[in-house]
């Protein structure tokens, strides 16, 4: 489903990812950890199509993200392949980011509408499925400033479902929160990552949410993969040092 | 009950004989400031201005700079005297003057446009993007309501800015609200009176702008979900009693 080939990113003089290569399956879950400013963030960012690659290829489903097909020659993707790549991805961020100009429904409902075309009345419909498994199905009519963190932070999971993408990336999605919200959250992606057969991958910090949700950890340090493997065996008998260092810095903070 | 129309010539004194034709003036400064701000380009140019397009972007800093560097009296005197010597085409002089207010704070109005649309966070724009939106459609239906509640205190001052530079157009004859009270003065009405007239109609405008944009400025808050600034002022105040 992702398949990143010898993927560089240098963003100026600092080289943050070289020569990554992995791929994830589709509907495979995948966590990624690493201390900060290893490239987790940037990874998901390069796939959401908000960074483009310096060196390397990204494909998603096939399709190549940063380049297309014209005549028998690879030239870069413009808009309208960008957007053909970006209906098979969402993304969660660590803020948030709902739009304060529009009320919990249309945050939900505007993409449907705009980018897809979707009908009014069904967006709305789905938007209320939606809110009703989030658990706000009473605050459809509320603006985003008037909800807790926990709960703006459903919506915009509700919003990114509502486009219904077949790969979602989530980052820290829980780290902006206050404690107490967080298990609300991650109960809710817990549901989500179960039922589904979207394909996931995760940034986090939360290793026991990492362990229930995913098929598959991956530790980064310094751009690069150095230790994969299933959580069980990443968290109980990591075979690096370097993870051991990381789970250990983690686990103590 | 009575009506009085303040532009009567039936009213007392001075009043009816000088009223009628500060009326007179008042709509053509009126008409020029409108016409100015419609014609304020500040809202293309100010997007222009944040084009990712660098040749775009060019365009609007050479127009927004010029406009800006350069008094809006020379460029009234351009417009109405120098181009018909040059291109033998001479413009209307109300049409010369709406024109040349209607750039020079045009200019001004970009940047203010330009600024707030930058202003807008990033994480908005990269959400819209998540979401698929087309890049005309982040615009217009995340980027440009958000900077929209930005851009209205300063378009207030530069609305109140326009109204007051519609003065300049006496310069290329056209009879507005300040033009028209030095010909009473010279056909010998009473001084004090009607530069009190002036001062008072001035302000009125001025004063009627500002509400306007309040009231616009409330709306547009409530739309991105801000409370009014004046009760966020308060409790700010009694927070920190
Ligand atoms: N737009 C940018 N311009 C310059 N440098 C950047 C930019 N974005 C990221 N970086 C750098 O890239 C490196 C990797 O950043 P990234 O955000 O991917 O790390 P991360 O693994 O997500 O870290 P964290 O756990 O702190 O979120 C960092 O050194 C960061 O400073
Ligand atoms: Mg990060």
């Amino acid at each position: 489903m992702i398949r990143f080939d010898k993927v560089g990113k240098r963003f100026g003089d600092v080289t943050v990812l070289r020569e990554l290569d992995f791929h994830v399956e589709r509907g495979e879950r995948v966590t990624l950890i690493g201390p900060s400013g290893s490239g987790k963030t940037t990874i998901l960012r390069l796939l959401m199509t908000l960074e483009r690659v310096t060196s390397g290829t990204i494909h998603v489903d096939g399709q190549c993200l940063s380049h297309m097909r014209r005549g028998d020659r690879q030239v870069p993707a413009d808009e309208r392949h960008l957007r053909q790549v970006r209906k098979k991805i969402g993304m969660v961020f660590q803020q948030f980011n709902l739009f304060p100009n529009m009320n919990v429904l249309r945050n939900i409902t505007e993409a449907p509408v705009r980018a897809l075309g979707v009908p009014r009345e069904q967006a709305e419909e789905k938007a209320r499925e939606l809110l009703k498994m989030v658990d706000l199905a009473g605050k459809a009519h509320a603006h985003p400033s008037q909800l807790s963190g926990g709960q703006q932070q459903r919506v915009a999971i509700a919003r990114a479902l509502a486009m219904e993408p077949e790969v979602l990336l989530l980052d820290e999605v829980t780290s902006a929160l206050d404690p107490e919200l967080v298990s609300g959250v991650q109960n809710l992606l817990r549901d989500i990552a179960h039922q589904g057969n979207l394909t996931l991958l995760c940034v986090t910090h939360e290793m026991n949410f990492a362990r229930d949700i995913s098929h598959r950890v991956l530790m980064f340090d310094q751009g690069q993969i150095v230790e994969e493997g299933s959580p069980e065996q990443i968290f109980t008998e990591p075979a690096q040092q370097r993870t051991r260092d990381f789970l250990q810095a983690v686990l103590n903070a | 009950m009575i009506t009085i129309n303040p532009c009567s010539a039936e009213l007392p004194g001075v009043l009816g004989e000088t009223m009628p034709f500060l009326c007179d003036g008042t709509l053509i400064t009126l008409q020029s400031a409108i016409g100015g701000s419609v014609l304020a380009i500040a809202l293309p140019v100010g997007l222009m201005a944040t084009s990712r397009h660098r040749g775009v972007r060019a365009v609007a800093r050479v127009y927004m700079e010029f406009f800006r560097g350069t008094s809006v009296l020379v460029q009234l005197f351009w417009l109405f005297y120098a181009m018909p010597l040059l291109t033998g085409f001479q413009l209307d002089k109300i049409f010369a003057g709406v024109l040349a207010l209607g750039l020079n704070l045009g200019a001004y109005g970009s940047e203010v446009v330009r600024g707030a649309v930058r202003a807008v966070p990033r994480g908005q724009r990269e959400a819209a993007v998540a979401l698929n939106f087309s890049p005309f459609q982040r615009m217009r239906y995340v980027v440009l309501p958000q900077a929209f509640v930005e851009m209205v205190p300063p378009m207030n001052n530069l609305l109140i800015e326009l109204l007051k530079a519609t003065s300049l157009l006496s310069a290329i004859t056209v009879a507005d609200l300040a033009y028209e009270g030095r010909l009473l003065v010279n056909s010998g009405s009473d001084q004090l009176i009607v530069f009190a007239l002036l001062l008072a109609i001035y302000f009125l405008l001025s004063y009627l702008i500002t509400l306007l944009m309040r009231f616009v400025e409330r709306r547009a808050a409530r739309m991105v979900g801000r409370e009014r600034p004046r009760r966020r002022a308060a409790r700010a105040a009694e927070a920190a009693r």
